[in-house]
C-alpha cells in the first residue's frame, strides 16, 4: 500500500478483494485508489469538498459531490459490501442518522474517529482549561469541522443501544496499533467494523 | 485509413433509412453531416462521439465555414487535449433537424422543395438513433465515450439509456434529464418571436431570400441571456454606455449590454436557420428521460454498463446543479458508476464552452480512467 493514513491502512487491509465499497467523505480519494488498484474493489466515493471531488475524478475515481447528512438516502439498501466513514462521523450534523444510513447501504460499515478521551486531550482540558489542540485535533474550537466530539466509550454505548454488532475493532496511537486494554484512555484513533 | 472517404473534415453521408421517429412518422433518406478527428484503431475501440448543443454543429475543432471562427470546443478536443485526438477517434455529427448539412427543414423533400414545416417534429432520441446509424456506417460498434454539454449532454444520457451496450462511458456537462417549465417557457418566447416575424410565413421562406432574421435574432437574444449569469453580465457590461458619454433619451442601443445582445442576435442569423431553431428547441422541450421509462429516471439506466461523469456549474441557472443531482440520484439508485462535481465558474450555462481549467482536468481524468 502507498502511504495511507493509519486508519485507512487498516480499512484497506481488512476489505475483501473484489468487494463493492462506498467511502463517505473520501477526501482526495487515497483509500479509494488503494482499494481499486490493490484489491480490485468496485470503489465509489462521496465527498463534500468540490476541489477534492475534482481531484478524485481527475484520478479516475467514481466520486460524487455530496453530503453525508443528506445524500446517503439516495442509495438503495445493501448496495455495497462496505460503507466506509473515516474521520467524518464527528463532523456530521446527526451522527446517529448517518450511522443508520451506513448500515442500511452497506452490509458492513467501517467507522473511524479521533478519540476525545485520549489522555493528552483529557490533560489539556483538565489542566489547560481550554479546548484541546493536539496533533490529531489541530483545529481551534471555533473553526473545527468536528462538531460532535466522541470518545471510544461513547461510541461503544451508542452502538450497543442500537443493537449494532461489532465485527472488528482496532486502536491506534499515532501510527501504531495498540491493544484494546484501556483504549478509551490510550488510543488516539479507533476503527470499528460494524453490522446489523 | 486516411484515404477512406468516410473519415475527415466536412463529411456528409446520405443513409437510406428509414429512421422511425418518436412522433410516429419516419425519415428517409437520413442525411448526416459530420467530422472526424484522429484515427480509428483496428478494433474500433477508441471512438468518442461528441454531441453538440442547440446551436452548435459538427465543426467542433475545425474552423466554421460561415463565420471562419475556430471550432466551438477547441479547448477540449485536439492533440493533447482531454478529448485527445492523438489517442481517440472523434466523431462529431450535426444533429438531424439542424441546418448545417444534416436532414432538417431546409433539406429538400421528395417533391424537390424544402421540407420547411413539413419536416417531422423530432426528439433527442431521434437525433441519437440517427447518430447510431452513422456509427454503423463508420464501423463503430461500441463507443469509448459519448460526450456533450447542454443539449449534447441530453444526447449522451440518451445514448446510455437507448444503447446501453454501445457506450462504455458518458460525459454529461451542464445538462438535465428533462426540460423544466422555465426551460420550455424561454424556448417558447424564442419560437413566438420567429413566428411573429412577417417574413416567417408559416416557415415557407426559402424561395425568395427573405428570411425571418428579426424574429430569429430576438430568439437568440432572449436565449443568450439564459446562457450567462447575472454576475457575468454585471462584470462584463455593468451599466456602461456604448460609444457615448450620456444617455440619448431614445431607443438606440445606449447600453453596452444592449449593443452586445443585438450583435449576438444579428450574427446568429448569418449561420442559423429559423425553422431549425423551432425544431431543435421543440426536441429539447419534449425531452424527459424519465417519462420515456415509466416515469422513473433510474429505470433509464438499470442494467447499463456505462460509467458516467456529470458536471454542473454553480452559476448555471438554465440547467442548475439540482438537475444534475437528480440524474446522480437516479444513477445511484440504478447502481451505475457515477462521478459528479459542481464546479465554480463565473460564466453561467456557457461555462462548459469557456475557460474552466478544472473542467478539462475532470474530463481528462475521467476519460483516461478508461471505457472498459
Amino acid at each position: 500500500m502507498t502511504l495511507l493514513r493509519p486508519d485507512l491502512a487498516i480499512i484497506a487491509r481488512e476489505v475483501k478483494a473484489g468487494a463493492r465499497a462506498l467511502d463517505v467523505g473520501c477526501g482526495d480519494g487515497a483509500l479509494l485508489a488503494a482499494l481499486r488498484d490493490e484489491k480490485q474493489v468496485d470503489a465509489r466515493g462521496m465527498e463534500l469538498n468540490r476541489d477534492n471531488v475534482a481531484a478524485c475524478v481527475a484520478r479516475g475515481l467514481s466520486v460524487i459531490q455530496g453530503n453525508a447528512d443528506t445524500d446517503l438516502s439516495d442509495y438503495p439498501d445493501a448496495s455495497f459490501d462496505y460503507a466506509i466513514l473515516s474521520q467524518t462521523l464527528q463532523t456530521t450534523a446527526r451522527p446517529d442518522l448517518v450511522l443508520d444510513q451506513l448500515l442500511r447501504i452497506g452490509r458492513q460499515a467501517f467507522v473511524s474517529f479521533p478519540n476525545f478521551a485520549q489522555w493528552r486531550i483529557r490533560w489539556a482540558l483538565m489542566f489547560g482549561g481550554t479546548m484541546p489542540i493536539t496533533k490529531q485535533l489541530p483545529d481551534r474550537w471555533y473553526d473545527t469541522p468536528n462538531i460532535h466530539h466522541v470518545t471510544i466509550d461513547d461510541f461503544r454505548s451508542f452502538i450497543a443501544e442500537r443493537g449494532v454488532r461489532i465485527d472488528g475493532q482496532w486502536f491506534l496511537r499515532g501510527e501504531k496499533l495498540i491493544s484494546a486494554g484501556a483504549a478509551n484512555l490510550r488510543a488516539q484513533h479507533a476503527v470499528f467494523l460494524l453490522s446489523r | 485509413m486516411s484515404d477512406d472517404l468516410r473519415f475527415g473534415l466536412n463529411r456528409k453521408v446520405s443513409l437510406p433509412g428509414p429512421l422511425a421517429l418518436d412522433g410516429g412518422g419516419s425519415l428517409a433518406p437520413v442525411e448526416i453531416a459530420y467530422e472526424t478527428y484522429g484515427t480509428l484503431n483496428a478494433d474500433a475501440s477508441n471512438a468518442i462521439l461528441l454531441c453538440h448543443a442547440l446551436t452548435g454543429d459538427q465543426h467542433v475543432a475545425s474552423n466554421h465555414p460561415i463565420t471562419g471562427k475556430p471550432g466551438w470546443w477547441t479547448r477540449m478536443v485536439g492533440p493533447g487535449c482531454p478529448v485527445d485526438t492523438d489517442r481517440f477517434f472523434v466523431v462529431c455529427p450535426n444533429v438531424i433537424g439542424s441546418c448545417m448539412g444534416s436532414s432538417g427543414p431546409e433539406s429538400l423533400a421528395a417533391d424537390g422543395q424544402p421540407y420547411a414545416m413539413r419536416f417531422p417534429v423530432i426528439t433527442i432520441r431521434d437525433m441519437v438513433r440517427a447518430q447510431a446509424m452513422l456509427l454503423d456506417h463508420l464501423g463503430i460498434g461500441r463507443l469509448y465515450a459519448a460526450v456533450g454539454g447542454s443539449m449534447g449532454g441530453m444526447q449522451a444520457l440518451t445514448w446510455a439509456a437507448t444503447y446501453p451496450t454501445r457506450v462504455a462511458s458518458a460525459v454529461v456537462i451542464a445538462s438535465t434529464a428533462r426540460h423544466s417549465a422555465q426551460n420550455i417557457a424561454f424556448h417558447e418566447v424564442g419560437r413566438q418571436a420567429i413566428m411573429a416575424d412577417p417574413n416567417w410565413r408559416g416557415g415557407d421562406y426559402y424561395h425568395d431570400g427573405k428570411t425571418p432574421d428579426a424574429g430569429l435574432a430576438v430568439a437568440r437574444m432572449a436565449a443568450h441571456i439564459t446562457y450567462l449569469s447575472e454576475q457575468g453580465l454585471t462584470e462584463k457590461f455593468g451599466r456602461r454606455l456604448q460609444d457615448r458619454q450620456a444617455k440619448t433619451f431614445g431607443f438606440d442601443a445606449d447600453f453596452q449590454v444592449e449593443s452586445y445582445l443585438r450583435h449576438q442576435g444579428l450574427t446568429f442569423t448569418d449561420r442559423f436557420d429559423a425553422n431549425s431553431y423551432l425544431y431543435i428547441t421543440r426536441a429539447m422541450d419534449y425531452f424527459d428521460l424519465a417519462e420515456e421509462h415509466g416515469g422513473h429516471l433510474a429505470n433509464a439506466f438499470r442494467g447499463a454498463g456505462t460509467r458516467f461523469c456529470l458536471v454542473s456549474f454553480d452559476t448555471d441557472w438554465l440547467y442548475p446543479t439540482s438537475e444534475s443531482k437528480n440524474i446522480v440520484h437516479a444513477l445511484n439508485a440504478a447502481g451505475a458508476p457515477v462521478s459528479f462535481v459542481e464546479l465554480s465558474a463565473p460564466f453561467g450555462h456557457d461555462s462548459f464552452l469557456l475557460d474552466v481549467p478544472e473542467l478539462n482536468r475532470v474530463v481528462d481524468g475521467f476519460l483516461k480512467a478508461g471505457g472498459q
